[in-house]
């Protein structure tokens, strides 16, 4: 079978956020894999080296840039790549028609993407991507196991965990804590760098964004910083609670 | 027409559903307010949705008892499309987060993820919402004639329920057959005020030490505040508490008036589940602790000696 693994390139979460020409700047900023979609890229490998006989390639919209993410996930041990190249920004309900049809022409049945994406803080790609394809989804997922045509797991809901079957095809979402993501050894980064990336052009897929951004602004709370030296534990205590009280009145 | 989609838990609409419709409000001021309903034996909720919609839609059958992605969005998307509703309204809560893509998608739809703001601007409806682990706030834009907006619970007011009760009407739905076989249904008891819903909440961290120090003084804490409790993903994945009460990129996103975090150091997805609260409060040994710069009054010191010390002190 073949499995879709989703990748987008995100700013290190390390990195500050700044703005130019109305949205975040990426130039010069270190961008990585999102590392939610490397849990989807561990997953996938866990699942074929536990027995299943599976094709994994790697799918990411984006510009030329995308290609250093692709290649990551071709060294963690992915078999090949699909990089439509974008300049435009999709939402996730407009990639979401990008990856169905991807995922018609490659015949697979398995879609594993991360379950919120840390730059767009957005959740709805899986689960748009699944209905797009008339498939069942999981999302949040936190084990996975495979069996046969079968995948059951533990995925998180708003309650508690929660433990789910379904049938093959389907749309996983996945998170921190589903797996270890592996570091890539030298020989596969070597081995990663001949395996095929095949370029698509956004205009072949008919695709356009759903709405609009108009602007973006960094958040600048004005924290107070008011801390208190808590070797005297009583006397702190008293003065944050007095602050809190009086002060900021939060609390009665 | 707006519909809203109401949320509601052990037979009552909630506090979500009451911010719904002071969303609708806004938006439409005199507009008629469509509400639909979908459980079973969700009568009590229906009535009180009554009281701040117009009208009340309640598709009950016995196979609504448990949510499913795939069952929530098509009759939302049957309901949304039989009303020629222009605006669905869901909350953001993780379900409503996780069936409204498929709603966007069923109606061919852009979707307004998780807002924060929103309002009517000519044709358009312009919403911001965070981005970034939440460190960034967008403004965006859909132009389209049918449009579906999640709301992020907390970051509206609450409608106040009229004295008159609007009209109800049962709708018939076609009910998919649910995929997603769930073999343990989590249970959602908690004696404590919901997380979401919370105007304080008292989290707690690793610094705690041990999972009978989490209870004992976040607990402890939290009951002398009648606050929430919430944990980092730390303590959830040792197994000291139900992730229910994780805060943080993978966990909930909380805004609530004050926001206690007490052993936690202030890892930048924790943060982003909680920078927005009003006031945040930092109890931490460690004086370099990054949460200390978001913090806008805190203790650095030894939380074992703090809490109990807060805790007396509140009681005086």
């Amino acid at each position: 079978m073949r499995i879709l693994t989703l990748i987008r390139q995100v700013l290190d979460a390390q990195e500050g956020v700044h703005i130019a020409a109305n949205q975040i700047d990426r130039t010069g900023r270190k961008l990585v894999m999102d590392t939610m979609d490397e849990y989807g890229v561990e997953e996938a490998l866990r699942l074929r080296e536990r027995g299943a006989q599976a094709e994994i390639i790697a799918v990411a919209v984006g510009p030329a840039g995308v290609e250093e993410a692709l290649r990551s996930a071709l060294a963690m041990g992915a078999d090949r790549a699909i990089h439509v190249e974008a300049d435009v920004e999709l939402d996730a309900i407009a990639l979401s028609s990008v990856v169905a049809q991807i995922a018609r022409s490659e015949g697979a049945e398995l879609i594993l993407c991360g379950g919120q994406q840390s730059d767009w803080d957005s959740q709805a790609l899986g689960a748009a991507t699944a209905e797009r394809l008339n498939w069942p989804q999981a999302t949040w997922t936190r084990t996975l196991e495979l069996s046969g045509s079968s995948l059951s797991g533990k995925h998180d809901t708003e309650y508690g965990v929660e433990s789910f079957e379904v049938q093959l095809p389907a749309v996983i979402t996945t998170q921190q804590g589903l797996n270890e993501p592996r570091y890539p050894t030298l020989p596969n980064i070597m081995k990663a760098k001949r395996k095929q990336i095949r370029k698509d052009s956004l205009e072949q897929y008919g695709v356009q964004p759903k709405l609009r951004r108009k602007g973006v602004v960094v958040q600048t709370t004005q924290r107070l910083r008011k801390i208190f030296d808590g070797k005297d534990a009583l006397t702190a205590a008293a003065q944050l609670v007095n602050s809190l009280r009086n002060e900021a009145g939060v609390i009665q | 027409m707006i519909l809203l989609v109401m949320s509601h838990s052990n037979g009552h609409l909630s506090k979500a559903s009451y911010e719904l419709a002071a969303v609708a409000e806004r938006l439409e001021q005199d507009g008629p307010r469509t509400a639909l309903v979908v459980g079973n034996g969700a009568g009590q909720a229906a009535s009180e949705a009554a009281r701040i919609a117009d009208r009340v839609l309640v598709a009950d059958e016995p196979e609504l008892a448990h949510y499913d992605p795939e069952v929530w969005s098509a009759v939302v998307a049957q309901v949304a499309r039989e009303t020629h509703a222009h605006t669905i309204l869901v909350s953001a809560t993780r379900n409503g987060r996780e069936y409204s893509p498929r709603v966007a998608v069923k109606l061919d739809a852009p979707l307004l993820e998780d807002v924060v703001s929103i309002h009517c601007d000519g044709g358009s409806l312009v919403a911001t919402r965070y981005c970034f682990l939440t460190r960034v706030t967008e403004t965006i834009e859909s132009t389209s004639p049918v449009t579906v907006v999640t709301i992020k619970p907390g970051a509206f007011p609450v409608a106040t329920a009229a004295e008159q009760s609007g009209e109800q009407a049962a709708v018939e739905v076609v009910v998919p057959q649910p995929r997603l076989k769930v073999v343990h249904k989590a249970s959602e008891a908690t004696d404590r005020v919901p997380l979401g819903e919370a105007d304080i909440v008292v989290a707690g961290g690793r610094g705690l030490g041990t999972p009978q120090g989490f209870t004992e003084l976040i607990g402890g804490l939290a009951d002398q505040l009648g606050a929430a409790v919430a944990a980092t993903r730390a303590v959830v994945d040792a197994g000291w508490r139900p992730y229910a009460e994780q805060v943080g990129q993978t966990g909930k996103t909380v805004q609530p008036k004050a926001y206690i975090a007490v052993g936690i150091s202030g890892a930048v997805q924790h943060l982003s589940g909680m920078n927005r609260s009003k006031v945040i409060v930092a109890i931490n040994t460690d004086p370099e602790a990054p949460i200390f710069n978001v913090a806008d009054y805190g203790i650095v010191g030894d939380v074992q000696k703090i809490v109990p010390a807060m805790i007396q002190e509140l009681r005086r």
